[in-house]
């Protein structure tokens, strides 16, 4: 079990993987402390996507001049807490007509696939649940099986808005996820392997790697956080959900926790694709300039979730500055503008590979 | 070649329209619009427009500028307005005049459409600022706007 590279660097993880170790025979050991890694993973990022509505809300009230949620707890900061509270009593509806089976199943694939991708990140140097040396890959099919809920979701509702809303997200996904493959492939080229951790381990001789490969890569970058920004549904790509004209897209007839699956899973997949972008572009858990490389006790987690943070406003700002796209303009953008643009720029990428121009 | 001028003519606007909103941002904790209601209710001002009510003011000798000329209560388009009037001796003139007994205002009725407040030609009536026009019994919203004891004020029909 050489992957299970459990190892917060805080020496309680430690000591719980001896103990199971020591009490359970070996196979059942290994499995046992899988169980508690997914616990664990869920109970965090459940709470880490709850602060995310919340900073979002937040956020938002104050590009608009408001004050936002301020009453429930200090700072109002039990406010997402209590929203969640309030969402797991409430009843559960649905249609008549509906597909039973697949009305049910589709929240659990959309939230499933956003927390599975949450297992490659490394997010400091030992806080890695799954580290396989096809990383990047993984992330890229795993990000595509979220669409196959949103589409299901859509289609079992047996609701017209909730099937324009499902086939609109597919449409996007599919013209999408060609610029983020290509972003990302653009980077890839430059490092070499396709293992999230050497793409880290790589920046830290010769900086992050929107330095090392200066041009293509702010073009790159600039065209993964557009396409990351389409993918994971939000504004101004939100035409999936489309308050205004659809009611709201694929999760109109979702109530309760079912509906909070989904409105959980679109954060995190913020979360997912900020962290892509911090890992291939800002060199992931490295501090700047090395400052703090030398403290041993330092947890490099928190430049990690700096980074990820500042990658989570700009996508905010996006959201509540940028209108949002009709369908052919969505496809004008990929089609006629992001797909050649990347398509040069990996080409551009491989000329300066070949030339040995990185610095 | 307008595909690659397009591409910075499409940034630079995006670039634009982020800078207004991050100036905003960046200033929001200043300059929020929110009034936190009950919390500010002391020092909250409301509008100088805005509609909360039909009142009568009256000057400290308890006199009103209503002369009875029952054009609000015309004007009004759903009968919010009775005017009960009577007629009575003017000690000043010895002539029998016109003066309100009671101007009844309907406030659960009203829509707050101004038209009595347009047609008064003396300007009795005028909007109050007053917007915590909740009551446990719907008949304590049937106001009576002249206060008891008051008359017109002298000259006001000149």
């Amino acid at each position: 079990m050489n992957f299970l590279q459990m190892i917060i660097p805080l020496n309680i993880t430690k000591t719980i993987s001896d103990w199971i170790s020591s009490i359970m025979p070996e196979t059942a050991a290994s499995y046992t402390i899988m169980v508690v890694i997914a616990v664990a993973y869920l109970a965090l990022f459940a709470v880490a996507g709850l602060y995310l509505v919340l900073l979002e809300r937040k956020v938002a009230a104050w590009f608009q001049l408001r004050i936002g949620p301020n009453r429930v707890g200090p700072w109002g900061l039990l406010q997402t807490m209590a929203d969640a509270l309030k969402l797991v009593s409430k009843e559960l509806t649905s249609t008549i007509k509906i597909d039973k089976f697949l009305y049910n199943l589709a929240p659990y694939f959309v939230i499933v696939s956003a927390l599975m991708a949450m297992a490659v990140f490394p997010f400091s140097k030992q806080f890695q649940a799954f580290d396989i040396n096809i990383g990047v890959f993984f992330l890229i099919a795993i990000s595509s099986i979220g669409v196959i809920g949103i589409l299901l979701a859509g289609w079992s509702s047996n609701n017209k808005y909730a099937l324009i809303g499902a086939m609109r997200s597919g449409l996007q996904t599919i013209s999408y996820e060609l610029s983020v493959g290509l972003s990302i492939l653009t980077m890839v080229l430059l490092t070499g392997t396709l293992q999230l951790s050497e793409i880290v381990e790589a920046q830290r001789t010769g900086g992050w790697l929107i330095l090392q490969g200066h041009i293509p890569s702010i073009i790159a970058f600039m065209i993964f956080m557009v396409a990351g920004t389409a993918e994971t549904n939000r504004a101004p790509f939100d035409l999936v959900e489309a308050e205004s004209e659809l009611g709201a897209g694929f999760h109109t007839e979702y109530s309760g926790m079912k509906f909070a699956y989904f409105f959980l899973a679109e954060f995190i997949n913020m979360f997912i694709i900020s962290s892509i972008a911090v890992v291939l572009f800002f060199g992931g858990w490295l501090s700047p300039f090395g400052i703090t490389e030398n403290i041993a006790w330092f947890p490099e987690v928190i430049w990690f979730l700096i980074k990820v943070l500042g990658l989570i406003f700009l996508m905010m700002w996006f959201r509540w500055t940028f209108p949002r796209l009709r369908v052919d303009q969505l496809l004008t953008l990929e089609w006629k503008y992001l797909l050649p643009l990347n398509l040069m720029n990996l080409m551009l990428m491989a000329i300066i590979i070949w030339l040995n121009w990185t610095i | 070649m307008s595909y690659f001028s397009d591409i910075y003519k499409g940034i630079k606007t995006l670039l634009t329209g982020m800078s207004v909103t991050g100036g905003y941002f960046l200033h929001a904790r200043k300059g929020a619009i929110t009034q936190e209601y009950p919390d500010n209710r002391e020092t909250l001002k409301m509008f100088d427009r805005f509609r909360g009510e039909v009142v009568m003011p009256h000057n400290a000798d308890n006199r009103h500028y209503c002369t009875g000329c029952q054009s609000c209560e015309i004007a009004c388009p759903n009968g919010s307005i009775e005017i009960i009037w009577d007629r009575a001796v003017d000690p000043a003139t010895g002539k029998k005049k016109k003066k309100i007994d009671k101007h009844i205002y309907h406030l659960s009725m009203c829509t707050m459409c101004g038209l009595c407040i347009e047609a008064c030609p003396t300007d009795a009536i005028v909007w109050a600022p007053n917007f915590e026009n909740s009551v446990y019994d719907r008949s304590a919203l049937t106001k009576v706007l002249n206060q008891p004891g008051s008359s017109v004020l002298d000259g006001i029909e000149d």
